[in-house]
Formats: structure tokens, C-alpha cells, sequence
């Protein structure tokens, strides 16, 4: 199965995010990461989504959510030609012992400490997915005692605005 | 939208919700009252436009308004409560989402401030029907219901067809906001591509001049997008066979010399043979649905495929296309045959003698066909040819779903398009007595007939109390053969004759159907012999005044033949029990 990252414009209305979510798992589409937020226009939200599919199987991912009125636009966004991040929260047992090895660990991968105590620190770093898992390798020695991970959010390399791009169409055809 | 009114004056949501059915020129509403529906009910007792007919139950407003969208091409309008008023529609909402129904349903909600907090009659009706719906819309405030009901018609009835529920909060039903028409239709992510790709078209064109063994697969789309004689045309300059899918009957007329038949899993051995014989398959709204196919891997090996639906997702779904047409059925056939004549004129045309030799052979060998049951019992076969025979080509017919179902679909010859109504995709048992009703009050000049079972009829009958008050006067066909019909015919092929919780006491008149139809202020009449089934149809045609129900009591034991076995190759059809066609000597 091959991973492929789809970009999803959406009417920002409730209810939304359901009916994304809800043709996945209906349908039997693996959704492997989801990220929602506002766009620069208020009326349109993006959904950025993983999805662990074959070719075909993701033609007919992108048909059925093209399907739903909410959905204005979906974009294929393939690796190289997209910047992919995703934003990291672990905390680690950090005590005299083990911290200086922890904090080199934070600066090898850049990220940074944003909470301190005794015996635990708590680090925050963004990158793509790959950096994060080293980075969780490196540290898992040292005792993992809580963590968070945001779905991947991407965009496009490249002058051009899907939004924008988006909005001319609607426009168009109102 | 026809009209163009537009005032200001305040008026309440649930006087918007009528002034908006009347302006989008619902005339017709099937419902019932609830707590939370009850204000649109009284600006509704004052419309001279909107017609209401109180229903018995939610399921049957849903089917009468698929039935009557299906006989008229109009939307179709339903109305229920919050709670369980609305949960009942789920099941005909469903229906309509799987054959692709224009219908609108519009449901109360309780109030805003009451909206997730398990209030009484509520239930969660627009999260309900996400997977079942085209679209959905939760009415936020009355100034949104103008709006919302112009959408959701506009989405109803464009592109692919399909159920859109509105649900109105009661206090927004109360609530006052100026009114104004036409609304704005804001959606920003809807545009239904109908016009077909030019170069599509001429690629689909070559291959038809082309091929040997071509087939024109027609499913239900052709009979939305009001393309009959379009198909015909094509069908015509081009002589190519054609077969028609359960949804698509009528769409091409039975009699005609190059209709092969119903494909699929009861269809005729000439129909599903070519379609597996076929060099190049010309499929026009259709889905290559599970029914129709057969095992996938299986079907059709050796056709190329030209696929053209409205619904872009359709294409390649099941099976890749070699030349996708997205567009509406009667657009791309009004491009196709143009550019078929072209390829004519340039003196591309294959010769289909030989295919026809072939398909003339295997329709002649392997007909639709029956035998009495040894025991003497009626033949419901016998019953539901005479009856189309008697009734005409110009009657309606509603189908319930089972054995009668795939008779009726088999024994009666469709001439007309909108003459056949029933759930193929859904399989709703309990459709036909209601779709029946709201197909009559569509088209009230119409004979309209429901061809019903004895286990579909205890389903949805109590409509016939709406028939019988409202003046809707429907004829119904009980085919009562004592049983689940299909479920002993599968019980008996695949189960070892066991026959597990399929016999539903009806040959013991329990209920007595003549005294039920008597109960419901129908007429009921009674047939078990053959050589009363002509007088007993030619009586029920001639009453007009009152529904009618006819207990025909027929053998149990009668099978739906042909057959392909679920989950097996179309190569693999039975013509009848043990009788496996020969085709490969044919070769």
C-alpha cells in the first residue's frame, strides 16, 4: 500500500469534518492521518489526509469525496513536490543522569524544550513524519512517558495557491 | 424555480416552508403530523397549492414520494417528525439513495436550545442519513429555509438523482424572518458535469463502428435523463442488441427485435450471454452492480468497455473502462450518434450477421419460460403475464421485491419508459403498495397496478387506508404463495430444502387478505385458478371508484429461472433447474 497525502478544500459549515470522516471508513478507505484547519478565506477550511491506498482505490477516494457537496477542491500533493510537516509533543524521563543526553537529542533533531522538571522534559518538534519516528527512536532509551502527534499538514512547493486557484473556479461557474 | 416573488414581509419558518414548496412547485406532500413538524402543518392546511395526504406510517410517505418522482420525473416530497418519524423515512431514504430517486424529505427537529441533549423525540436524523443522503441540510434559522429547500430540490434533481433531507428545528418553524424568492442557491462545490468530452465521444464512436460483438448495456440513468428515443436512434442506425438492467426496464420497448432482455442474475440467457460474449459493452447509466455482473473477474472477459454515467465515481468502480464518458446519458447520446454516422460514412462498420446468428440462436434455444406446478396449483407466472397482457402496455406496475419482482420484471412486456417502478439496488420489501399510491397520484389518468407478495403486502398495506380515503385507487396483485418466495427458492436450491422460518402462514389465511383489503375500505377479490384469473383481473379493472386487491393464491414451489447463483460467474447461468446452456458448442 502506498501512502498518498490529499489536500481537501471544504465549506467551513458544521458538520463537515463528519462527512469527510464518515465516507472513509463507509466506503472502507484507511484514513492514516487527518489534519483540519481554517484557510486565509473564512468560508473555506482545508483538510489535509493520509490515506493508505492502491492507484485505483484512490481514483475512487477522490470521486466519492468529490461527490460531497461541501467539497470545493482536491488536490494530490506527491512528495516532492509539497513541504509535509507534523508537530510533535513527548514528554521524556529526564533525570541529572540522562538529561544532557536528552537535550542533545533536541538539538541534533532542532527541536526544542518546552517544559522542564526533575524528572521528565517535554520537547516539541515539527518535520515530516520520517524525522519525527528517528527522532522517537533516539529517545525511546530514555523512557517515553507521554505523547501527542498532529495529523500531517502540507502544501504545495511553488508559487501557486489551491485556494486562490479554487475560488476562481467557483466564481466562474456562480 | 417559477417564481420570482419577492417580499419582505415577516413571516414564520414554517410559513416559509411552504411558500418555498409551492414556489419550487411541490404539489404534492406525502406525511404525517409530529410534535415537532406540527407548525409547518398549519400554514400547510391553508395551501391551495400543496396538496397533503396523511400517510400510516413514515416508510410509506418516503416510497409514495419515490413512486410519484419515478412516474413523473418531478421531485418527490415526504414529511415526518423529529425522533421516530424521521427514522422511519431512513429506510425509503435509503431506497431512493441506492436507485438514485429524486426525493426531498423534510423533517422536524426539536428545538435548537434542546439540539444533543436526548430530548424527547429527538434523534440525530441529518447524522443518520449522511451515508444515505445526496445531501443534507440542518436549518439553522428560518431566514436559511427558503434556501435550503431551493437547494435541496436543485440537488434532488440534478446530476445524478438522488434523496436530499432538510431538517427544520421547531423553533425555527416558528421563528419570523422576512421571506424571499428566489433565494440564492450558494454551493460552491456542486457542478455536475452533463456535457460529454467531444474527444470521448469519437473515441466511444470508433469502437462502436468497430466491434464484432457489441452490446448496448442500458441501466436506469437512461430512463433519468429522459434519453428513450435517443437510445432508440442509436440503437437503430446502429442495429446493435441491447439489453436493459431491473432498473432500466421500459427504457427500450420489450417487443422491439434487438432487445435481448433483462441481464443479470434472474435475466434471460440471450441478454446475460452477450453481455459475456461481447467484444465492446456501450454502458449507458448503468452501474455494473453486483447483480448484473456476476462475479467480477468473470464478467464480460472480452469486452472492450465504453462507460457513461452523470456520476463520475461510478466509472472504473467495478470495472475499468477503456473509454470513460462522463456526462448525462441523453447528452452523450445525442453526441454519439452523430459520430457514429460519421464513422459510417467513412466506411467503417463492422458486419454484425454473424453476432446476430449467434444471439437469435440462443434466445431461441434458451426463451423466458414456466411450467405449471405438477401439484395444480396456479403458476404466479401465469398470473403476472396475464395480467400485463389484460392491463396493457400503458399501465404502470409496481413491483415489491422477490419472486413477484423478478416476474413481473421478466413476464410482462414493457413498451413504455416510467412503467415500471421498484427498489433494485436497495431491495426494500414493503416498496410496492406505496410507491403504487404515490405513482397514481402522480399520474392520475394512469392504470396503476402492485404487483406485491404476500410478505411484502404485511409490510406497508395499511397505505391502502390512505388509497382508500384519499381516493387514490390503486389495484394491487397479492402473488401469495403462503411463503418468502425467494428465501424458500434459495432454501431449496442452496440450503438443502430446509426450509428455516420462510413460511408465513398466508395460504392459511392468516391474514385473510379479502377481509383485510374489506378492513382497509378497499375491494378484495380471490383467484386460485387458472381459469378464473382473466375474470377475476378484467373485474378488478373495472372497478375505479376504490382500490382493489386481488389474493391470487399460486404454488409455492414455482422458481425464478434463469438463474446465476450469487457469488458465481454469469457463465455459469441456469436457464432452469439443472439446464445449463451450451454455449460453447455454439461456438
Amino acid at each position: 500500500m502506498t501512502t498518498h497525502t490529499l489536500s481537501v478544500l471544504v465549506e467551513n459549515k458544521p458538520g463537515v469534518l463528519a462527512r469527510v470522516s464518515g465516507l472513509f471508513s463507509r466506503r472502507g478507505f484507511n484514513i492514516e492521518s487527518l489534519a483540519v484547519g481554517p484557510t486565509e478565506h473564512p468560508e473555506i477550511s482545508r483538510i489535509t489526509i493520509l490515506v493508505g491506498v492502491e492507484g485505483p482505490v484512490l481514483e475512487q477516494v477522490t470521486k466519492q469525496l468529490n461527490k460531497l457537496v461541501n467539497v470545493i477542491k482536491i488536490v494530490e500533493l506527491e512528495d516532492a513536490h509539497a513541504v509535509q510537516r507534523e508537530l510533535l509533543l513527548v514528554k521524556v524521563r529526564a533525570d541529572d543522569a540522562t538529561r544532557r543526553g536528552v537535550l542533545e537529542t533536541v538539538e541534533l533533531f532542532r527541536a526544542q524544550v518546552v517544559d522542564v522538571g526533575p524528572e521528565a522534559l517535554t520537547i516539541e518538534v515539527t518535520g515530516q513524519p520520517a524525522k519525527l519516528e528517528a527522532m522517537l527512536r533516539m529517545l525511546e532509551p530514555y523512557g517515553i512517558r507521554e505523547m501527542v502527534q498532529s495529523g500531517v499538514v502540507a502544501l504545495g512547493r511553488g508559487p501557486r495557491s489551491m485556494t486562490q486557484a479554487a475560488l476562481r473556479s467557483v466564481e466562474r461557474s456562480a | 424555480m417559477n417564481g420570482q416573488s419577492a417580499s419582505e414581509e415577516s413571516i414564520t419558518g414554517a410559513q416559509a416552508l411552504v411558500r418555498s414548496l409551492e414556489q419550487v412547485g411541490a404539489d404534492v406532500v406525502f406525511g404525517i403530523p409530529g410534535g415537532a413538524i406540527l407548525p409547518a402543518y398549519d400554514p400547510l392546511y391553508d395551501s391551495t397549492r400543496v396538496r397533503h395526504i396523511l400517510v400510516r406510517h413514515e416508510q410509506g410517505a418516503g416510497h409514495a414520494a419515490e413512486g410519484y418522482a419515478q412516474a413523473t420525473g418531478k421531485v418527490g416530497v415526504c414529511m415526518a417528525t423529529s425522533g421516530p418519524g424521521a427514522t422511519n423515512l431512513v429506510t425509503p431514504i435509503a431506497d431512493a439513495y441506492m436507485d438514485s430517486v429524486p426525493i426531498v424529505a423534510i423533517t422536524g427537529q426539536v428545538g435548537r436550545a434542546f439540539i444533543g441533549t436526548d430530548a424527547f423525540q429527538e434523534a440525530d436524523i441529518s447524522g443518520i442519513t449522511l451515508p444515505i443522503t445526496k445531501h443534507n441540510f440542518l436549518v439553522q434559522s428560518a431566514a436559511e429555509v427558503p434556501q435550503a429547500i431551493a437547494s435541496a430540490f436543485h440537488l434532488a434533481s440534478t446530476g445524478r438523482p438522488g434523496p436530499v433531507l432538510v431538517d427544520v428545528p421547531k423553533d425555527v418553524l416558528q421563528e419570523r424572518s422576512p421571506f424571499t424568492w428566489p433565494p440564492r442557491i450558494d454551493l460552491p462545490g456542486y457542478h455536475p458535469v452533463t456535457r460529454p468530452h467531444g474527444k470521448q465521444v469519437r473515441e466511444a464512436a470508433r469502437l462502436i463502428a468497430e466491434a464484432r460483438r457489441p452490446v448496448l448495456y442500458v441501466g436506469g440513468g437512461v430512463l433519468k435523463s429522459r434519453a428513450v428515443a435517443e437510445l432508440r436512434q442509436l440503437a437503430e442506425l446502429t442495429g446493435i442488441p441491447v439489453v436493459t438492467t431491473l432498473m432500466a426496464r421500459g427504457a427500450f420497448p420489450d417487443s422491439h427485435r434487438q432487445h435481448l432482455g433483462m441481464p443479470g442474475m434472474h435475466g434471460s440467457v440471450a441478454a446475460v450471454t452477450a453481455l459475456q460474449k461481447s467484444d465492446l459493452l456501450i454502458a449507458l447509466g448503468t452501474r455494473f452492480d453486483d447483480r448484473v455482473t456476476g462475479r467480477l473477474d468473470t464478467f464480460a472477459p472480452d469486452a472492450a468497455i465504453i462507460h457513461a454515467d452523470i456520476d463520475p465515481a461510478e466509472i472504473g468502480k467495478n470495472r475499468v473502462a477503456d473509454v470513460p464518458i462522463v456526462g448525462d446519458a441523453r447528452e452523450v447520446l445525442v453526441e454519439l450518434i452523430p459520430a457514429v454516422r460519421a464513422e459510417y460514412a467513412a466506411d467503417h462498420r463492422a458486419d454484425l450477421t454473424g453476432w446476430w446468428l449467434q444471439l437469435d440462436q440462443w434466445r431461441e434455444t434458451y426463451p423466458l419460460g414456466y411450467d405449471d406446478p405438477p401439484d395444480g396449483a396456479l403458476a404466479p407466472q401465469y398470473v403476472i403475464s396475464r395480467l400485463g397482457q389484460i392491463a396493457g402496455p400503458e399501465t404502470i406496475f409496481a413491483a415489491g421485491v422477490g419472486q413477484h419482482q423478478m416476474w413481473a420484471s421478466q413476464f410482462i412486456s414493457y413498451e413504455n419508459p416510467y412503467t415500471w417502478l421498484n427498489s433494485g439496488g436497495a431491495g426494500t420489501m414493503g416498496y410496492a403498495v406505496p410507491a403504487a399510491m404515490g405513482a397514481k397520484v402522480g399520474q392520475p389518468d394512469k392504470l396503476v397496478w402492485a404487483i406485491d407478495g404476500d410478505g411484502c403486502f404485511q409490510m406497508t398495506n395499511q397505505e391502502l387506508a390512505t388509497c382508500a380515503v384519499e381516493g387514490i385507487p390503486i389495484k394491487v396483485a397479492v402473488i401469495n404463495n403462503g411463503n418468502l418466495g425467494m428465501i424458500r427458492q434459495w432454501q431449496a436450491l442452496f440450503y438443502g430444502e430446509r426450509y428455516s422460518h420462510s413460511d408465513l402462514s398466508t395460504h392459511k389465511l392468516i391474514p385473510d387478505f379479502v377481509k383485510l383489503a374489506d378492513a382497509l375500505g378497499c375491494i378484495g377479490l380471490r383467484c386460485d385458478s387458472k381459469a378464473d384469473v382473466d375474470d377475476t383481473i378484467e373485474k378488478a379493472m373495472s372497478i375505479n371508484d376504490a382500490p382493489v386487491v386481488v389474493d391470487f393464491q399460486v404454488g409455492k414451489d414455482a422458481m425464478v429461472w434463469p438463474m446465476v447463483a450469487a457469488g458465481t460467474s454469469n457463465d455459469s447461468i441456469l436457464a432452469a433447474r439443472g439446464i445449463r446452456p451450451a454455449y460453447d458448442e455454439d461456438e
